[in-house]
C-alpha cells in the first residue's frame, strides 16, 4: 500500500497549505501585518469600508475552508481506493450544478449589492453630506503634493486668490465634520492615497476631482502616492494632519501670516528689525 | 502503422528531414528539435518553438523579478551577480528609475513574451491539430508567421533597454507618463521601442487567433462533434474568440499614443500640462481614455492568460483520476460565460481612477458575478477528483496546485470587485498577490503540468518523474512564500511599485517580512532550473515511452511519439467524447480512446446490465 501513503502524503501537503494560510492570517495583526497605525479607520467612511472589508472576509474565509476542507477529504479519499477498484464512472450531477450555481450567486449577489451604499456615498453627489467644507485645492506634482488654502473666513475658488495659503506636502484639515478637496495634476497621473482614512483617488491630469471624508481623530495621517508616476513615485511623501475647528483656524492665521511676512515688521508705527523681533 | 501516410509524402521542402532519419514512417523522437531553427509551417515544431522560447523568456522575466524582490528587502544594496553584471556604473546598485524598469518589463515580459504565447502558442499550436484530428492548422504559412513575428518584437522590448535606462511606465503604460517624452527618464525612446514590441506580439496573437477559429471550425475529424471536443480545445477556442475582438483595440490605442508621441497628435494629452520644464503640451485629449481602451484588452487578457490552463488542467485531472470530467457542458459553459463576461468587467481596474462613478455600480456586479462561473469550475474539479483512482504524480500535483491556487486567487479577487473595500486596496500589494495566484498560481502551475504531460508526445520519451516532483514542490513552497504574505502587505497599504517604502514609517516595519519574501523568490528562482534541465535532458536521456503512455482518450495519443508531417498515420473517427475514463465500455483496461469503436450489440447490452 506504498501508493495509498504517497497519496495520504499529498492530501496532507495540500491542506497544510490552506492550514497555514489561515493560520498565518489569524496572527497577522499581531506582528503588524494588517491595517496600519493601530488598525482603525480614521474617517466615517473609512470605517463602514473596514466592517465591508471584515464581512467579506468571513463569506471568503468560510468559502476557503470548505473547499479546502472538501479537496483535502477527496485526495485522501482517492488515495486510499483499494487497489482493484476502478474509478467511478459519472459524468456529473444536474441537481448538483444546480445548487452550486444557484447558492454562489445569491451570496455573490448579495456581496455586490451590499457594497452599494458606500460607493454611492463617497462617489456620487446625490449621496454626499448635506453640508461638506471645501478645504484645499490639492495638486500632485513630480514629486510633491502643493496644497492651496482660502484665506480665513473665505470660500476656496477654482483658481488661485491673491490671498490664498500654500503648503507642501502638508495638508491641514479640521475634524468632526465633512470636508473635501479638489484634486489636480500638474503633469502625469497620480494617486492621492491616504491609508489610515481609506481614502484613494487618482489625480488625473486635466480634471478636477473632488474628493471628501470626515475625520474621526486628530492626528497626524500618511499621504502617499499610489500611481505610478515616474522615478520618484516613492518619494512623495506627505502627511494629513487633523486638527479641531479652533486648532484649524489658528494655524491658518499663523501660516497666512508667515507666508505674507515681508520681512518688515512695524510696532506702534515704527520699524523692528527682525533681531529685536527674536 | 505505415500503411496510411497520406501527407507525409508531400510534405513541406523545409520539413523534409523531419522523417528523413528513419527507414521507417515512424519519425525519429528528435525530430521536431532538429526542425527549431527552420521557417517550417508544421504546426508542431512551431508549438515546439513556442515552447521553448517561452521557456527561456520566463527564465528572463524571472530575472527581472528578482531585481524588484532584491531592491524590496535590501533597499539600496549591492546587488550580488545580476546586480554587478547589469548596473556596474550603479556598483550593482538599483537606482529608482531602474527599479521601475524592472516592474516595467518584468509585467511586460511575463505577460506578452511568456503567459500568452505559451498558453496559446505553444500548446495551442501543437494540441488543436492533434487533439481534433487534423493533419495541420488551417493556414500554415500564417501560423509559422506567428512565430517569427514573436522575434522582431523580442527585439525591441531587448532594444528598449538601451535607451534611456528602459521603459519605466509599467507594463498599463498610462499617459502622460507614457505619453510625453520628458516624463520620465524611461518615457523617452525606450517607450516607443516597447510600444513596438506591444503591437508586434499583438500581430503574432492575431495571426495565431484567426487560425485557431478556423482550424477548430473547419477542420475537425469525422465524428469529432462540438461536445466531444476536449476542454483544452474548447478553451483554446474560447481563447482565441477573445482574442480577436480585444487586441485590435489595444493595437489601436498603441498606435494612437505612438501618435500622440511622435505625429503630434493628442488623443491623450489634455491641455498646459507641463512635464520636467518642458513646454506645455498644446492639448484637448483624455488620458482616462487610454485606461479603457486598454483594460478593453487587458482585463479579457487576463483569460486569455487563464482559460487555456483551465482547459489543459481538465484534461489532465481527468485521465489522471481515470474518470469522466464532472459537468463537461457546465465546464464549456461557465468557459463561455467567463469570456462574456470577461467584456464587460474592465471598469474595475478603473475604480479609483475618476470615471463616471455610477459606472463603478455596473463593473462591480459584473465583476463579482464572474467569480460565478469561475466557482462552478471549482467546484467541477473537486467533483471531477471525487471518487476517482487518484494518481500522484507530477502532472497531478501541478493540476491540483492549480485548482488549489485558483481558489485563493479568486477569493481574492471578491475583495477587489467590491468597489468600496477597493478604494483601499487598488495598487497595493494585495492586487499584486491576487494577480500572481492567478497567474503563476494556477497557470503556470497548469503549465508545469502540461509540458510534463505532453513531453511524451513531443519526443517519444518521458519526463523523469523525480525531478519533476522536486522541481513542483520547491515551486509550490517558494511560490506561497513569497505571494501569500503579499495579501497582509496589501492590507497594511503597501503600495505597489515603491522603489523604497521604508521611508514611511508605517511601512517600516514590513522589511523583515518582505527579506523573508524575497529569500522564498530566490528558491523558487532556482527551482526553476531544475524544469529546465529536466526539460532538455529528458528529451535525451528520458524513458522511452509508445504512443499512449498515460492511457488516455484523446486522439492525440493515437498518433506516433512525436507524430510524423501529417500527425494521424491512420486518419482518425471520433467515437465518444473525450473523457470515457472507466466507462462500462472499457472491457479489461480503464480509458476508451476517442478512436475506439464499441459496436451497438455491446454497448445495449452493457447499458441493460447497469441497473439504473
Amino acid at each position: 500500500m506504498r501508493n495509498a501513503a504517497v497519496g495520504k502524503f499529498w492530501a496532507i501537503f495540500f491542506t497544510a497549505v490552506a492550514v497555514l494560510a489561515v493560520a498565518v492570517c489569524v496572527v497577522a495583526p499581531d506582528y503588524g501585518w494588517w491595517f496600519p497605525g493601530d488598525g482603525r479607520a480614521h474617517s466615517t467612511l473609512g470605517q463602514k469600508i473596514d466592517d465591508l472589508f471584515y464581512l467579506i472576509l468571513v463569506i471568503v474565509a468560510v468559502t476557503f475552508i470548505g473547499v479546502n476542507a472538501a479537496l483535502g477529504y477527496i485526495l485522501w479519499h482517492g488515495a486510499s481506493l483499494p487497489s482493484d477498484k476502478k474509478a467511478l464512472f459519472s459524468h456529473g450531477s444536474h441537481a448538483l450544478e444546480v445548487i452550486w450555481t444557484i447558492v454562489p450567486a445569491g451570496i455573490l449577489l448579495f456581496i455586490a449589492l451590499y457594497q452599494m451604499d458606500v460607493w454611492a456615498q463617497y462617489r456620487i453627489k446625490n449621496f454626499y453630506p448635506k453640508t461638506m467644507e471645501p478645504v484645499a485645492e490639492v495638486t500632485a506634482r513630480q514629486f510633491e503634493w502643493r496644497i492651496r488654502y482660502p484665506a480665513r473666513g473665505k470660500k476656496l475658488m477654482p483658481t488661485p486668490q491673491p490671498d490664498d495659503v500654500y503648503t507642501v506636502n502638508d495638508l491641514r484639515v479640521p475634524t468632526g465634520h465633512p470636508v473635501s478637496i479638489s484634486l489636480r495634476s500638474d503633469d502625469v497621473q497620480h494617486s492621492f492615497f491616504v491609508p489610515e482614512l481609506r481614502v484613494k483617488q487618482d489625480a488625473v491630469p486635466g480634471l478636477v476631482i473632488p474628493v471628501w471624508w470626515e475625520m474621526t481623530d486628530i492626528g497626524s495621517f500618511e499621504l502617499v502616492c499610489a500611481e505610478l508616476c515616474g522615478w520618484g513615485h516613492y518619494k512623495m511623501k506627505a502627511r494629513v494632519v487633523a486638527m479641531s475647528d479652533e486648532d484649524f483656524e489658528a494655524w491658518k492665521s499663523q501660516a497666512a501670516q508667515e507666508q505674507f511676512y515681508d520681512g518688515v515688521s512695524t510696532k506702534d508705527g515704527e520699524l523692528v528689525s527682525q533681531s529685536e523681533q527674536e | 502503422m505505415s500503411t496510411l501516410t497520406p501527407s507525409i509524402e508531400h510534405g513541406g521542402e523545409h520539413d523534409d528531414h523531419a522523417h528523413g532519419h528513419g527507414h521507417h514512417a515512424e519519425p525519429h523522437s528528435l525530430s521536431l528539435l532538429w526542425a527549431l531553427p527552420t521557417f517550417s509551417k508544421d504546426h508542431k515544431v512551431i508549438g515546439l518553438q513556442f515552447l521553448i522560447t517561452t521557456l527561456l523568456m520566463l527564465m528572463v522575466g524571472g530575472a527581472l523579478a528578482l531585481g524588484v524582490r532584491w531592491q524590496l528587502a535590501f533597499p539600496w544594496q549591492r546587488m550580488p551577480i545580476l546586480g554587478d553584471m547589469a548596473f556596474a556604473a550603479e556598483g550593482g546598485q538599483i537606482a529608482p528609475e531602474t527599479y521601475t524598469m524592472l516592474v516595467t518589463m518584468h509585467a511586460s515580459v511575463m505577460i506578452f513574451l511568456v503567459i500568452i504565447p505559451i498558453l496559446a502558442g505553444a500548446f495551442g499550436n501543437f494540441l488543436i491539430p492533434l487533439q481534433i484530428g487534423a493533419d495541420d492548422m488551417a493556414f500554415p504559412t500564417l501560423n509559422m508567421l506567428s512565430y517569427w513575428f514573436m522575434w522582431p518584437a523580442i527585439a525591441c522590448f531587448a532594444t528598449s533597454f538601451f535607451f534611456g535606462g528602459g521603459p519605466a511606465s509599467g507594463w498599463t503604460s498610462y499617459p502622460l507618463l507614457s505619453a510625453l517624452w520628458e516624463a520620465a527618464p524611461g518615457s523617452g525612446m525606450a517607450q516607443n521601442f516597447w510600444l513596438l514590441g506591444l503591437t508586434l506580439v499583438g500581430v503574432s496573437s492575431m495571426m495565431g487567433s484567426v487560425n485557431y477559429m478556423t482550424t477548430i471550425i473547419n477542420m475537425r475529424a469525422p465524428g469529432m462533434t462540438l461536445f466531444r471536443m476536449p476542454l483544452t480545445i474548447w478553451s483554446m477556442f474560447i481563447t482565441a474568440i477573445l482574442q480577436a475582438f480585444a487586441l485590435p483595440v489595444l493595437t489601436a490605442a498603441g498606435f494612437m499614443v505612438m501618435a500622440d508621441r511622435t505625429l503630434g497628435t493628442c488623443f491623450f494629452i489634455p491641455s498646459g500640462i507641463v512635464v520636467n520644464n518642458a513646454a506645455p503640451t498644446v492639448g484637448g485629449g483624455q488620458p482616462l481614455l487610454w485606461q479603457h481602451l486598454f483594460w478593453f484588452y487587458s482585463h479579457p487578457a487576463v483569460y486569455i492568460m487563464l482559460l487555456p490552463a483551465m482547459g489543459m488542467v481538465s484534461d489532465m485531472m481527468a485521465c489522471m483520476c481515470r474518470k469522466p470530467i464532472f459537468g463537461y457542458k457546465p465546464m464549456v459553459y461557465s468557459m463561455a460565460a467567463i469570456a462574456g463576461l470577461g467584456f464587460i468587467v474592465w471598469g474595475h481596474h478603473m475604480f479609483t481612477s475618476g470615471m463616471n462613478p455610477a459606472l463603478g455600480m455596473t463593473f462591480m456586479v459584473s465583476t463579482i458575478m464572474i467569480a460565478l462561473p469561475s466557482a462552478i469550475k471549482t467546484f467541477n474539479w473537486l467533483g471531477t477528483l471525487w471518487g476517482g483512482r487518484l494518481q500522484f504524480n507530477t502532472v497531478m500535483l501541478n493540476s491540483i496546485a492549480f485548482v488549489s491556487m485558483f481558489v485563493i486567487g479568486g477569493l481574492s479577487g471578491i475583495f477587489m470587485a467590491a468597489v468600496p473595500v477597493d478604494i483601499y486596496i487598488h495598487d497595493t500589494y494585495f492586487i499584486v498577490a491576487h494577480f500572481h495566484y492567478v497567474l503563476f498560481g494556477a497557470t503556470l502551475f497548469g503549465v508545469f503540468g502540461a509540458v510534463q504531460f505532453w513531453f511524451p508526445k513531443m519526443f517519444g520519451r518521458m519526463m523523469n518523474e523525480t525531478l519533476g516532483k522536486i522541481h513542483f514542490v520547491l515551486t509550490f513552497i517558494g511560490f506561497n512564500c513569497t505571494f501569500f504574505p503579499m495579501h497582509l502587505l496589501g492590507v497594511a497599504g503597501f503600495p505597489r511599485r515603491y522603489a523604497d517604502p521604508y521611508h514611511f514609517p508605517y511601512l517600516e516595519h514590513l522589511l523583515p517580512l518582505n527579506q523573508f519574501m524575497t529569500c522564498a523568490a530566490i528558491l523558487m528562482g532556482i527551482a526553476q532550473f531544475i524544469l529546465l534541465f529536466n526539460f532538455f535532458s529528458s528529451m535525451f536521456i528520458g524513458k522511452k515511452c509508445g504512443r499512449n503512455p498515460w492511457g488516455a482518450n484523446g486522439l492525440e495519443w493515437q498518433t506516433p511519439s512525436p507524430p510524423g508531417h501529417g500527425n494521424f498515420d491512420v486518419p482518425p473517427v471520433c467515437y465518444h467524447g473525450p473523457y470515457e475514463y472507466s466507462s462500462p465500455l472499457c472491457h479489461d483496461k480503464d480509458f476508451l480512446p476517442q478512436t475506439e469503436y464499441v459496436p451497438l450489440e455491446q454497448r445495449v447490452a452493457i447499458a441493460n446490465a447497469t441497473p439504473h
